[in-house]
């Protein structure tokens, strides 16, 4: 079993009076793929905001690397090199594809944008990641497809030589042949050493492709089990009721949000 | 204005490199190598021909982005009529004169590009404008004592409002801001002698030190914009009556600098050397970074196209050039008026360093994107409230410089400066010119292309004898016109 790069202990989260995570422990481990899964509104995209900064954490410890850290901002999270592909698209659509992949990151040469490192950069990462017909690195993105978005943001998490990469359902809005480009893609990154979190609610890329499966039931951290443990109706039991046979939480009846 | 990276308190606080030699190009270029058949971004196209690059901008056009398009060629035929129903339209001497009287309310159009970039509004700045011209007005009429000219209680309220501004600017750590503030705070103190360089300083910095207070309330205390300048607009303008008086003017035609900004010109020789440095450094910088996209591959014009467009802009300037130098007098054996009008330069620079700034620099690529999508600007780790305040510091900061232009046109400053139209014109101008309101989407040009029209509108129907009101009911009319165009195409481009 390999080290874990980021892990969380007794992580809690409110938005106003609602409890949206409750004590989470959540280990990433590198040369892994970590799948999370859950019901909509378990908490996955949550969990996955907070560790990238977006939201602040009301209590609970962060681990990188097994030193504690503080992320405050989505900066913190990046200088660790934590990438994250959002579920609701984090892209700008009056900027074209290149300014998007860099945004927040341009490279300068002196005072001004380096735009042609930066064309050529990303021309180089979006090569390797199919989308059909682009016409040009410099369409904006308003301008592309749905799947073509995701690609985008997927090169964009991918430009960096991050260390743990998060994605948030990054296979929702692609076609047959970009899903498996991008679930290929994910084992790859996991087999350089990265540590890589999947959510999906599609059960069979899930378990096709993870080491690991993370169950979150109401925001509670009902198992984190390796794969080959489990099969496809026990993930199904551990997403819709918290439990499944032994395994999950001890009680999810007494469970309420 | 520069932004200060934030410390990561994670162990490793170094900034991720690319991934052109990590794991992960390495799984990319083994992913590359393995089907390179499906490489639809690989093979973009990177340079068209004349013929498809005109092709695309007919399609970009029928797709609802008309750029530049609608200002021109309303320009066009706004010059086409006023030249027929008018015979001193078209004269040089009008044509300096319309430069000189638009450049105010266009300056302070192009001051407020920033701040509709972002989807927000500055109804303050006629007035904080006005504000900063009547400082300017009474430290030239009081020779700097301006605890005498204001009185003590505003006198001091504007030291207390002014280093307030600076820690607020200080929060946000706007360096800018809180030098601006400060140094306002400090030409107020020290009564330093009336000296015209100085006033127009201290009108820059007056603006400066508003800006903070507008740009901190819309971005820290997060009241809509709207509502804050609103509130702001009201109140500057009782500032102004206030110093000045309702009925009251303050002559600032005495002096000699103060007044040519906007009433004098270059020499002929000085005419000539802006041109050179203008359409040289424009050949310049656009044919050198064409040649630079060219040499290493990257997405670029067609060269017949950039030659074209050289070409037109230089013989464009020599035309003007050479009109301005003749002599425009109406009394030629008497006076001798020409040359290019001091305000051509001035435009002209806020336009260039406008556009710099926002098309090649990161802090312009961050205004842009916190106006597309500032939630994705914000995850990106953009310092969205930074970004928010600093554009309402550029707008009042270069709305005193309009002030200081159409101070110096009338040579005086009186109760209703800034007040009325003003903003209400610069918004228009920008808009005319192709900004949207919805933020994300406009440039410093159209600012200078809107205010172009108004002005032209206005000058050619004063020209016509035609009083107030139909002045501005063709105004509105025009304005109107402008946005439905806009509205249309878009409109049309959404449901093909
Ligand atoms: N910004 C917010 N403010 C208030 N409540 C929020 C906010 N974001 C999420 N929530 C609530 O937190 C809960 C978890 O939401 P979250 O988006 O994490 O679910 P999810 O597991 O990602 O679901 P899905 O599978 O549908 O994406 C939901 O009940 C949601 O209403
Ligand atoms: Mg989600």
């Amino acid at each position: 079993m390999s080290e874990p790069i980021l892990s969380l202990r007794g992580v809690n989260k409110s938005f106003g009076p609602v409890h949206v995570l409750h004590d989470i422990d959540f280990t990433v481990r590198a040369g892994e793929v970590t799948a999370l899964v859950g019901d909509n509104g378990a908490g996955k995209s949550t969990l996955v905001k907070c560790i990238a900064g977006i939201h602040p954490v009301d209590s609970g410890e962060i681990l990188f690397d097994g030193k504690p850290v503080h992320i405050h901002g989505p900066r913190d999270a990046a200088a660790l090199g934590i990438e994250v592909v959002y579920q609701d698209l984090a892209l700008a659509d009056n900027l074209d594809v290149v300014q998007n992949m860099f945004l927040g990151r341009e490279r300068l040469s002196g005072f001004l944008l380096d735009e042609a490192e930066m064309e050529l950069a990303a021309r180089r990462t979006l090569a390797s990641l199919s989308v059909r017909t682009v016409k040009s690195v410099r369409t904006p993105v308003s301008s592309l497809s749905g799947g073509q978005r995701q690609t985008v943001a997927i090169a964009k998490a991918v430009l960096w030589d991050s260390k743990v990469v998060l994605l948030d359902e990054p296979t929702a809005a692609l076609g047959v042949a970009q899903t498996r480009q991008v679930l290929d893609l994910v084992r790859r990154l996991a087999e350089q050493g990265l540590g890589v979190v999947l959510i999906s609610h599609n059960m069979n890329d899930v378990l096709e492709v993870s080491d690991r499966i993370a169950t979150l039931y109401l925001g509670r951290m009902a198992a984190e089990l390796p794969t080959r443990e489990l099969n496809h109706s026990q993930v199904v039991e551990l997403i819709t009721a918290g439990r499944s046979g032994d395994l999950g939480l001890a009680r999810p009846d007494v469970v309420t949000i | 204005m520069t932004e200060s990276p934030t410390q990561p308190a994670g162990p490793k606080p170094t900034e991720p490199t690319p991934a052109d030699s990590g794991p992960v190009a390495e799984a990319l270029e083994a992913h590359a190598a393995a089907d390179t058949a499906i490489t639809d971004f690989g093979i973009d196209t990177t340079s068209r021909t004349t013929y498809e690059a005109i092709g695309d901008y007919w399609n970009r056009l029928r797709g609802g982005e008309l750029g530049a398009v609608p200002a021109l060629l309303g320009l066009t035929v706004l010059v086409v009529i006023f030249a027929i129903a008018s015979g001193d339209f078209v004269s040089i001497n009008n044509l300096a004169n319309l430069l000189q009287q638009g450049a105010g309310p266009m300056i302070i159009a192009m001051g407020i590009v920033p701040v509709l970039l972002l989807g927000e509004i500055d109804l303050s700045a006629g007035t904080a404008s006005g504000v900063a011209a009547t400082l300017l007005a009474l430290h030239f009429r009081d020779h700097g004592n301006l605890l005498g000219a204001m009185g003590d209680s505003m006198f001091y309220g504007f030291v207390v409002g002014l280093v307030l501004a600076a820690l607020l600017a200080a929060l946000l750590r706007l360096w800018i801001g809180v030098v601006g503030s400060l140094g306002a705070v400090a030409v107020l103190l020290l009564g330093v002698p009336a000296n015209p360089y100085l006033e127009m300083l201290l009108a820059i910095l007056v603006g400066v030190g508003i800006g903070c207070f507008t740009g901190f309330l819309v971005a820290k205390v997060g009241i809509p914009s709207f509502v804050v300048t609103l509130g702001l607009f009201i109140a500057w303008y009782g500032v102004i009556l206030q110093l000045i008086g309702a009925a009251g003017t303050v002559s600032v035609r005495q002096s000699d600098v103060l007044f040519n900004v906007a009433n004098d010109s270059l020499s002929v020789v000085g005419s000539w050397i802006l041109f050179v440095v203008a359409c040289g450094g424009y050949a310049a910088v656009v044919g050198l970074r064409h040649a630079a996209r060219l040499r290493k591959g990257l997405v670029a014009q067609p060269t017949p196209l950039v030659l074209a467009k050289i070409v037109g802009v230089v013989v464009l300037g020599a035309v003007a050039t050479w009109l301005l130098t003749l002599n425009r007098s109406p009394n030629p054996a008497l006076t001798d008026i020409s040359g290019v009008p001091y305000v051509v330069p001035i435009v002209l620079v806020l336009f260039v360093v406008g556009t710099f700034v926002l098309d090649r620099t990161r802090y312009g690529r961050h205004i842009y994107a916190v106006g597309g999508n500032t939630e994705a600007a914000r995850r990106a780790g953009v310092n969205v409230p930074k970004i928010r305040m600093s554009v309402f510091i550029i707008c009042s900061a270069v709305a005193a410089i309009g002030a200081i232009v159409y101070t110096s046109k009338v040579g005086s400053v009186d109760g209703n400066a800034g007040n009325g139209n003003t903003l209400l014109f610069a918004v228009g101008a920008a808009v005319i010119g192709g900004t949207s309101l919805f933020g994300g989407k406009g440039r410093v040009r159209d600012a200078v292309l809107g205010g172009l029209v108004l002005a032209t509108v206005q000058n050619g129907l004063n020209l016509l004898g035609f009083q107030a009101a139909p002045v501005n009911i063709i105004t509105g009319l025009v304005l109107l016109l402008a946005a439905s165009v806009d509205a249309l195409s878009r409109r049309r481009a959404a449901a093909r």
